[in-house]
C-alpha cells in the first residue's frame, strides 16, 4: 500500500507515493536526494537527522513521510547556497566546530531554531539547546562556541 | 610577502563541504541498480546452529536473495587477525564472515538477504528460520579464563588466546625490599566507539574484468584492499577501496569486517551493486569494542617516596573472535607502556588475552595506552595515600628529568623526548593546584565531598618503525608514503596513503607543503581515501598520521626543493652552490631580485623548454616515510569534581590539560583533538560501559542504554601546551589524537576517588554511575 505526499522541502516541492511507514528522514535522503540530513541511531538520541519540521527542530527518524505531508521541511541544503554561508556555518568553520562533520547538519539546524528563540544564549544555554544532539568527535566546545559567535554575527551579543 | 600559516590555527580547508551537507559520506552513495543486504545476527550469545530455513524469507516481496555461511563456503576464506604477537602461543580460531554451525555472540552474522529496498531486506530477515541449541556463556575476562568456564572455541583451553609477558628489573625482589606496597583491581568497561556514522559498505563488481570496487567506512583504505583481496580472492590490483567521507572511527574502523566481505560477496554473486548499512543498534552488536580489561595490579616503594616496582596480572577481553588488531592492543600498547612518566626500575606484567562472548574488542581511541595510564595513574595515587605524601609531589619526585634525546624504561623501549615536570608544574600553576586544595579543605570541612584528580602521563604514538612492527606481529609495514604533484600553474596535489576522517589533515598537509615550499595553503589539496590514485598507506589510527605522513610529505616536498635549486640554477645561469631559498623563492645569492618564484619553476618543469642536462621533466616527488623510533606525547591533566553524598550524583566541576605533543602545526586543530580526547576520556570514567547479562544479552544496546557524553554534562576544558619536539622527525611532531583520551580517564577516576578518601572508599568499578557511587558511601558509611 502507497500514500501519496507532498512536502515542501528547502522551497521546493517533493510529492511522491511512499508506504506509510517510510520515514521522514528516508525520504529527506531518498525520494528528495538530499543527503546532508543523516542517520545516525535509530532511537532519536543522537540527532544527526534533525530538520526543521514547519520551523520547530525535528528528529526526522521519528517522524513518518506520510505525518510531513503538506508541512515545510528545511535542511542543511536549504541554509545557504554553499558559497554565502549562514552565520552559523560560517561560526562552526570559525571555531572549529566540527571534525568529522557527520553531526554538523543537526548541530547546525538545532542551533538555528535555539538562536531564532534566544538570540542571546548563554554557554550553559546553548548546552542545554545541543543536549539533544551528540558529537563524538569535538568534546561540544567549541560548537558551543561556535553558536555563541554566531549569535552575535546575527545581531544577539 | 609571507605564504606561511605553519604554527597558526588557520580554519580547516575541508569544512565548508561538510558544513553545507555537500560532503558524501558512504550510506549517501548511490549507484545505478543498486540493491540493499540486511545481515540477520545471531540472538544468542552461544548457541549451535542446528538448522537454516531461508525459503520463505527468499519467497518475500523485493527479495533479490539470501545466503547462509554455506554459500560461502570455498568463496570467502575467514577474517583474518593481523597482529600475531610472537612469545605468546597465539591461537587463532576460525572465523567465518557468516557463522556456519555455531555462533559466539550476540551479533555474529548468520544469513544475509539482498532486495530491491533496505526495508523489504529487513522485513525478510524476519522469515529466516534458524533453528538454534543454546551453549553456556562467559562474559567478564577473567572468569572466562577460569577453568570450567563455557568454551568458545574447541581448541582453545580455557578461552585463553594468548599470554604475553612484559618483564624488566627483577620485580619480586623490589616488592620483598619494598617499605610500601598497594594493590588495586582495575575494571576498565568494555567500551563502544560510537562514531556518529555508522559503517556501511558499497561494493560494486563488474565481472567481465574481475573488477571490485568497494566504498567503505574505513581508516584505511588500503589495508581494507590488502584484507579485501585476502578475504574474496580478487587480485589486489583489481580492487579499488574508497572510503569516501568518514563520519569518525576511534578505531572502530581499523579492522576488517564479515560485513564488507560479505557485501562484496554479494555484489559478486548477483553482479549488481550492493549497499549495506549498519544501524545503530546494529553498530552496537557488530562493531568492535574497546577496553573490556580486568587489571589485578600493584605498586612497591620506598618509604622516602620513591616508586621501585610495578607488577599486573591482566585479563583483556577479546570478544569471541580475534578482530583484525586485537592481539596487540592489550600487549604491545599497554604492557610496553607500564613505566609511564615515571622511572619504574622493576616491572612484571602477564596479560592474558581471553576469548569471552562479546563482540569482539579492538583498538579504540588509546588503544592499550588508557588501560595501562589507568592502572599506573592508580597506583600512584595509592602509593602516594599510603605514603601520606601529596599525589603530585609524589609524581614530581618520581617523574623522568627533563631528556632531549632518548630515555631507556625497563620495559625495553626508548622514549624520545620529555620534559614531564613542565606540564606537571603547569598544569598545577594553571588549576591553582594550592588554591584548589584550600578550597577542597574548606568543602570537606562541611561534609561536602570534593575531590581533585591528576594524571601525568605518557603514550606511544606516531606508529612506527616498520622493522619493530614486523618484530612485534604486525602483519603490515606502518610507514607511509606521499606523492608532491606542481601542476604547470603552480597550484599543488598531494596524495597520500592514509586517510584522514575527522583530524584535519587536508589542512594540516597544506601547512606543511606551505611551509616547506611557500606555496598559499589555499593552492595546495590533499586526496587521500582512494587506492586508485594515492599511494600506498598503512592508515589513519595510533596518533600516526600527522606524524608519519606528515614525515613523507616533508620529505617529498624537500625532493621538489632540491630539483627546483637545480632548475633554478639553470634559468638563471648561476651554479647550484649559489642558488639561495627563501619562502617560495629560488635566486642567486646577493642578487634576489632576480628569483625564480616555486610557481615559476612549477611552469618550467613542466613545459620542460629548458632544462639541465639529464634532469627529467615535470615537477613531483614521492617520499616514504619510515619513522626510526615511536614519538612520545605527554602531558598532565587535572580535574575536580564533586560528589554529591546524597545520589552519589558526580558533577565534574573544572578540568585543566597541557598537552605536550612537540611542534604544533595548527594548534586549533590540536586543542580540537584534546577537547574530544578528554570528552571521551571522561566517558568510561563517569558514563560509559557495555552491559551484558549472564546470558551475554546486551543490555546497552541503543543509545538510550549506553550512556554518551552530552554537552549538558560537560565543563568547558581549559587547555594549554607545552612543546618539547620529538628529536627524530622532520618536522618534530609527535601526534595527539589519543592523548586526551587516555589522560582524562584516570584523571577523572582519581578526582572521584579523592572525594570519596575521607569515607574510607578506596575503589568503584568504572563507569561511576550515581548507584554505585551512592552504594559504596552507604556501605562505607554503614561500616562496610
Amino acid at each position: 500500500m502507497s500514500v501519496p505526499v507532498e512536502i515542501t522541502i528547502n522551497g521546493r516541492v517533493f510529492s511522491g507515493e511512499v508506504e506509510p511507514r517510510q520515514l521522514l528522514v528516508h525520504f529527506i535522503r531518498e525520494n528528495a536526494g538530499l543527503t546532508g540530513t543523516k542517520v545516525g541511531c535509530d532511537t532519536s538520541q543522537c540527532g544527526t537527522c534533525t530538520v526543521q519540521l514547519d520551523g520547530a527542530i525535528a528528529k526526522s527518524c521519528t517522524v513518518l513521510a506520510v505525518q510531513a505531508s503538506g508541512s515545510t521541511v528545511n535542511t542543511i541544503e536549504g541554509l545557504s547556497d554553499g558559497v554565502d554561508l549562514h552565520p552559523l556555518q560560517e561560526a562552526f568553520w570559525n571555531k572549529h566546530g566540527l571534525q568529522c562533520g557527520f553531526c554538523t547538519p543537526g548541530m547546525i539546524m538545532a542551533s538555528e531554531e535555539l538562536l531564532r528563540n534566544n538570540p542571546s544564549p548563554s554557554r550553559e544555554e546553548i548546552r542545554h539547546a545541543l543536549e539533544g544532539n551528540i558529537c563524538r568527535c569535538t568534546g561540544y566546545q567549541n560548537i558551543v562556541s561556535a553558536v555563541e559567535e554566531a549569535a552575535g554575527a546575527m545581531g544577539g551579543s | 610577502m609571507t605564504t606561511r600559516s605553519f604554527g597558526s590555527g588557520i580554519r580547516r580547508r575541508e569544512d565548508p563541504r561538510l558544513i553545507t551537507g555537500k560532503a558524501p559520506y558512504t550510506d549517501d552513495i548511490k549507484l545505478p541498480g543498486m540493491v540493499h543486504a540486511a545481515i540477520l545476527r545471531s540472538p544468542h550469545a552461544h548457541a549451535n546452529i542446528k538448522s537454516i530455513d531461508t525459503s520463505a524469507a527468499a519467497s518475500q516481496p523485493g527479495v533479490v536473495a539470501v545466503y547462509t555461511g554455506a554459500d560461502t563456503d570455498g568463496v570467502l576464506a575467514g577474517m583474518p587477525c593481523a597482529w600475531l604477537i610472537p612469545g605468546s602461543d597465539l591461537k587463532t580460531p576460525e572465523h567465518p564472515a557468516i557463522a556456519k554451525d555455531r555462533v559466539r555472540y550476540v551479533g555474529d552474522a548468520v544469513a544475509v538477504v539482498v532486495a530491491g529496498t533496505r526495508y523489504e531486506a529487513e522485513d525478510a530477515l524476519e522469515h529466516i528460520e534458524v533453528e538454534y541449541e543454546t551453549l553456556g556463556v562467559v562474559i567478564n575476562p577473567k572468569a572466562a579464563a577460569q577453568p570450567g568456564a563455557a568454551q568458545l572455541h574447541d581448541d582453545v583451553e580455557n578461552n585463553i588466546a594468548f599470554t604475553w609477558a612484559v618483564a624488566g628489573g627483577d620485580a619480586d625482589a623490589a616488592f620483598a625490599a619494598a617499605d610500601v606496597t598497594v594493590s588495586d583491581t582495575i575494571t576498565l568497561p568494555r567500551l563502544i566507539a560510537n562514531p556518529m556514522e555508522p559503517r556501511s559498505a558499497v561494493a560494486s563488481y563488474m565481472a567481465a574484468m574481475g573488477e571490485l570496487t568497494l566504498w567503505s567506512t574505513s581508516q584505511n583504505p588500503h589495508i581494507a584492499r590488502f584484507l579485501t583481496s585476502v578475504v574474496t580472492g580478487v587480485p589486489e590490483h583489481k580492487i579499488r577501496v574508497i572510503a569516501p567521507e568518514v563520519g569518525g572511527g576511534f578505531g572502530s574502523k581499523i579492522p576488517y569486517y564479515p560485513d564488507e566481505a560479505i557485501t562484496a560477496f554479494c555484489a559478486m554473486k548477483l553482479g549488481v551493486p550492493v549497499k549495506w548499512t549498519e544501524t545503530r543498534s546494529e553498530n552496537y552488536l557488530a562493531t568492535t569494542q574497546g577496553r573490556d580489561h580486568v587489571e589485578e595490579v600493584e605498586m612497591a616503594a620506598t618509604s622516602d617516596g620513591t616508586i621501585t616496582g610495578l607488577r599486573t596480572t591482566v585479563y583483556a577481553g577479546m570478544g569471541a573472535y580475534l578482530s583484525t588488531a586485537a592481539p596487540g592492543v592489550p600487549t604491545i600498547l599497554h604492557g610496553l607502556m607500564y613505566s609511564g612518566a615515571y622511572n619504574i626500575p622493576n616491572i612484571s606484567g602477564t596479560i592474558y588475552g581471553v576469548f569471552n562472548n562479546g563482540t569482539p574488542v579492538d583498538a579504540y581511541r588509546g588503544a592499550g595506552r588508557p588501560e595501562a595510564t589507568t592502572l599506573i595513574e592508580r597506583l600512584v595515587d595509592l602509593t602516594a595515600a599510603a605514603l601520606d605524601m601529596d599525589p603530585a609531589e609524589f609524581r614530581r619526585k618520581n617523574l623522568i628529568p627533563k631528556f632531549e634525546n632518548g630515555h631507556d624504561v625497563a620495559t625495553g623501549i626508548i622514549y624520545d623526548s620529555g620534559d614531564y615536570e613542565l606540564t606537571l608544574n603547569t598544569c598545577l600553576a594553571n588549576a591553582d593546584y594550592e588554591g584548589l586544595r584550600a578550597a577542597q579543605a574548606a568543602a570537606r570541612a562541611e561534609g561536602r565531598l570534593v575531590g581533585i584528580g591528576m594524571a601525568t602521563w605518557v603514550e606511544i604514538c606516531g606508529l612506527g618503525p616498520s622493522q619493530v612492527a614486523g618484530a612485534v606481529g604486525f602483519q603490515g609495514g606502518l610507514w607511509e608514503s606521499a606523492i608532491v604533484r606542481f601542476h604547470p600553474t603552480g597550484k599543488v596535489n598531494v596524495m597520500v596513503g592514509s586517510s584522514p576522517h575527522g583530524q584535519g589533515e587536508e589542512t594540516t598537509f597544506a601547512q606543511i607543503v606551505s611551509e616547506e615550499l611557500g606555496v598559499p595553503v589555499e593552492d595546495v589539496e590533499i586526496i587521500h581515501g582512494d587506492t586508485d590514485n594515492t599511494p600506498m598507506g598503512w592508515g589513519t589510527y595510533g596518533s600516526r598520521t600527522t606524524v608519519v605522513s606528515g614525515g613523507a610529505i616533508a620529505f617529498a616536498s624537500r625532493k621538489i626543493k632540491e630539483k627546483s635549486k637545480e632548475l633554478a640554477a639553470h634559468l638563471l645561469e648561476a651554479a647550484v652552490e649559489d642558488i639561495e631559498y627563501d619562502d617560495g623563492r629560488f635566486f642567486v645569492r646577493g642578487s634576489d631580485d632576480q628569483a625564480k618564484t616555486i610557481q615559476d619553476i612549477a611552469l618550467m618543469a613542466n613545459v620542460a623548454w629548458s632544462m639541465p642536462e639529464g634532469m627529467e621533466p615535470g615537477l613531483e616527488a614521492s617520499a616514504f616515510y619510515d619513522p626510526p623510533n615511536f614519538t612520545y606525547p605527554f602531558g598532565t591533566h587535572l580535574a575536580v569534581v564533586e560528589v554529591n553524598a546524597e545520589t552519589g550524583h558526580i558533577d565534574l566541576q573544572n578540568y585543566w590539560a597541557v598537552d605536550d605533543c612537540g611542534v604544533q602545526i595548527n594548534p586549533m586543530i590540536v586543542e580540537g583533538q584534546v577537547h574530544g580526547g578528554v570528552v571521551q576520556g571522561v566517558g568510561p570514567a563517569l558514563w560509559e560501559g557495555v552491559v551484558y547479562d549472564d546470558n551475554g544479552q546486551p543490555l546497552t544496546g541503543t543509545m538510550q542504554d549506553y550512556a554518551l557524553p552530552r554537552a549538558d554534562l560537560l565543563p568547558d576544558i581549559n587547555v594549554a601546551s607545552t612543546t618539547t619536539p620529538s628529536p627524530h622527525h622532520p618536522l618534530g611532531l609527535k601526534g595527539v589524537g589519543e592523548a586526551g583520551t587516555i589522560a582524562a580517564t584516570p584523571t577523572v577516576y582519581n578526582a572521584v576517588m579523592d572525594a570519596l578518601r575521607p569515607l574510607g572508599v578506596n575503589r568503584v568499578d568504572m563507569p561511576l554511575t550515581p548507584e554505585k557511587v551512592w552504594r559504596a558511601i552507604n556501605d562505607a558509611k554503614n561500616g562496610g
